[in-house]
């Protein structure tokens, strides 16, 4: 009897250690859940989160009299009461961005360069991915990298390399300058000029448009192409009714790609553009580099990320419409 | 061959000349014996020599250097942990911290940081500011690389590795971490070139005093253009190229293993 209560007694501990083994374990899994997931968490909130909250506080502040920020509170005690200075929040940089016309204008222009980077870059792009994509295996994955390897390059040197093609004694000047004048039209120079940021803008993000038109393009099933041939389609048909509305998503992700950096971008116009030629983001550039207007400067940065968002949610909402009414 | 692969060929080949014939400029004219980009004089390592000679430049090399080994160290660990973190657990805010610096553009990025660091934490801007805005924007590259790779495996063998009485620990360091290895160091690949190449948030938070090479480069490009710009750009597009062809090597291996795996 013993015996048999011996074991019993046993087998329950066998039991309970079996229960605390599971619930060590699930213990376990939670502090390994916290170990890995915790610190990119902790750094990203720390360095992202916290830094985009300044930001907005900033853009409710005044600016300070040497730049930078004026303080919250004005000094309790102090011998010289700055004169003219304001402390505490306001919505006087907000006022300030819609009081002059000339921000909205760079704001219209900044978005019509983005715009007329993505079609070009998608003009330049599609053919290279549709070509891609039909290509034998083997050569697809070298004609990728192809169109990668020059973007692994410096970002500056490849806008760089312009300065010395559009320069003014580059041989492409003086040719067009030949013709032109051939043609009894004054002379023009190429750098710093619209269109040389624009020609920067499109060489910069040119594989960001291939490589999401290819990833599409891939996936099509020829049959397609080869059912609407049996059909009597013509060569353009078979492109402008199959291919093209099948590759839509690819096109609004490239699209968003490319136009979301631009709208961003103040390397380009600053090094191949002239004078005139300011975007968006030489204008914020300035405000924390040059005039230290940190307030202001914070606004532009706030509209801009709006400006992204819509954009990045209307692309999506486009690529997500195309795709249903695919399926419809 | 039809007359629409022609039609695609050629426009192409046009593509591929864009993309190819300014820096094939950039480095003919890195070997050229003259001071102006214009015309071929004749060949010279005139350039190069001057470069060796140019201690500012030489500084900033090796800052960046630093920066970039610093910066990708850290993000490939915190990146590695938050793609195991999005990978095995529903989170909801991770994915979104992980993944937006990365889409955004970078100027924003560099704005934020900058005033964050001038007003909160008070420091004096440098190679420590540099180092973490760039990880901060690295962390989301090696995380999508090493999700991948983790997407493209089989659970059970975690769950075996749990169910014969492996701590977490163990499961890590026994299972998952040689699985993912080659993705880890493509991520690991990928931030130093980002890190060395990146100019915008760089700019932001650099503020004055040790040279960076990006900086180096964009004051020699706006202030004097001199040829030895050419020669600091073909250095770095060898360097990069290296960097690509040890990736390309790591994946080759990494999907023949992946291929023998499945074989099996």
């Amino acid at each position: 009897m013993t015996k048999k209560a011996e074991q019993g007694r046993t087998e329950g501990r066998a039991e309970e250690r079996a229960e605390v083994g599971i619930k060590e374990r699930t213990a376990r899994q939670r502090m390994a859940k916290f170990f890995v997931a915790g610190p990119p968490l902790v750094f990203l909130t720390v360095f992202f989160v916290v830094p985009s909250l300044i930001m907005i506080a900033t853009s409710f502040r005044f600016p300070g009299e040497f730049g930078g920020l004026a303080p919250i509170a004005a000094p309790v005690v102090s011998a010289h009461v700055s004169q003219g200075l304001e402390y505490g929040f306001t919505l006087e940089a907000y006022q300030f961005f819609f009081s002059d016309i000339l921000y909205a204008k760079i704001f219209l222009k900044s978005f019509a360069v983005a715009a007329a980077t993505t079609l070009i870059c998608l003009v330049m792009a599609y053919p290279l991915a549709l070509l891609i994509s039909r290509s034998k295996k083997h050569l697809r994955n070298l004609m990728v990298l192809l169109v990668v390897l020059p973007f692994a390059s410096n970002f500056l040197i490849r806008i760089y390399a312009w300065m010395i093609i559009l320069g003014p004694e580059s041989g492409l000047s003086y040719f067009i300058n030949a013709v032109l004048g051939a043609l009894g039209i004054t002379p023009i120079t190429l750098l710093f000029s619209p269109f040389a940021v624009l020609v920067g803008m499109v060489y910069v993000h040119l594989p960001f448009m291939v490589l999401p038109l290819y990833t599409n393009l891939e996936k099509h099933d020829p049959a397609l192409l080869d059912a609407a041939q049996d059909l009597g389609a013509t060569r353009w048909q078979r492109f402008w009714r199959v291919t093209w509305p099948l590759s839509l998503p690819g096109v609004f992700s490239g699209a968003a790609l490319v136009f979301i950096p631009v709208l961003g971008m103040f390397a380009v116009p600053d090094i191949l553009g002239g004078t005139g030629d300011i975007l968006i983001g030489n204008l914020i550039k300035d405000q924390f580099l040059g005039t230290r207007d940190w307030p202001f400067g914070s606004v532009l940065a706030i509209m801009l990320t709006l400006a992204v968002l819509a954009i990045a949610g209307l692309a999506a909402w486009f690529a997500r419409s195309a795709v249903g009414q695919r399926a419809t | 061959m039809s007359r629409s692969t022609r039609w695609l060929w050629s426009a192409a080949i046009l593509a591929y000349a864009f993309l190819y014939i300014p820096l094939a400029i950039v480095v003919m004219y890195s070997f050229n014996d003259s001071r102006l980009n214009a015309e071929w004089v004749g060949f010279t390592l005139f350039w190069y020599e001057a470069l060796l000679n140019n201690k500012e430049m030489l500084l900033a090399a090796r800052n960046s250097l630093i920066i970039a080994l610093s910066a990708s160290f850290s993000a490939t660990l915190l990146g590695t942990m938050a793609g195991l973190a999005i990978h095995r657990y529903k989170l909801k805010v991770l994915p979104v911290l992980v993944f937006t610096p990365v889409a955004m553009p970078e100027i924003l990025l560099g704005v934020s940081l900058l005033l964050f660091f001038l007003q909160v934490l008070n420091l004096t801007l440098g190679m420590i500011s540099i180092i973490i805005a760039h990880t901060t924007f690295c962390i989301g590259f090696v995380a999508v690389i090493v999700r991948a790779r983790l997407q493209g495996m089989d659970e059970s063998i975690f769950e075996a590795a749990r169910d014969l009485g492996a701590s977490p620990w163990q499961t890590f360091r026994l299972i998952t971490l040689p699985l993912i290895m080659p993705a880890v160091v493509a991520g690991a690949l990928m931030s130093f070139t980002l890190s060395i190449d990146d100019f915008v948030i760089t700019f932001f938070t650099k503020g004055v005093g040790e040279p960076i090479l990006p900086i180096q480069i964009y004051t020699m490009i706006k202030v004097a253009v001199t040829p030895e710009v050419n020669a600091v750009s073909t250095l770095l597009m060898l360097l990069t190229l290296i960097m690509i062809i040890i990736a390309g090597k790591l994946e080759a291996r990494n999907m023949e293993a992946a291929g023998g795996e499945a074989g099996k």
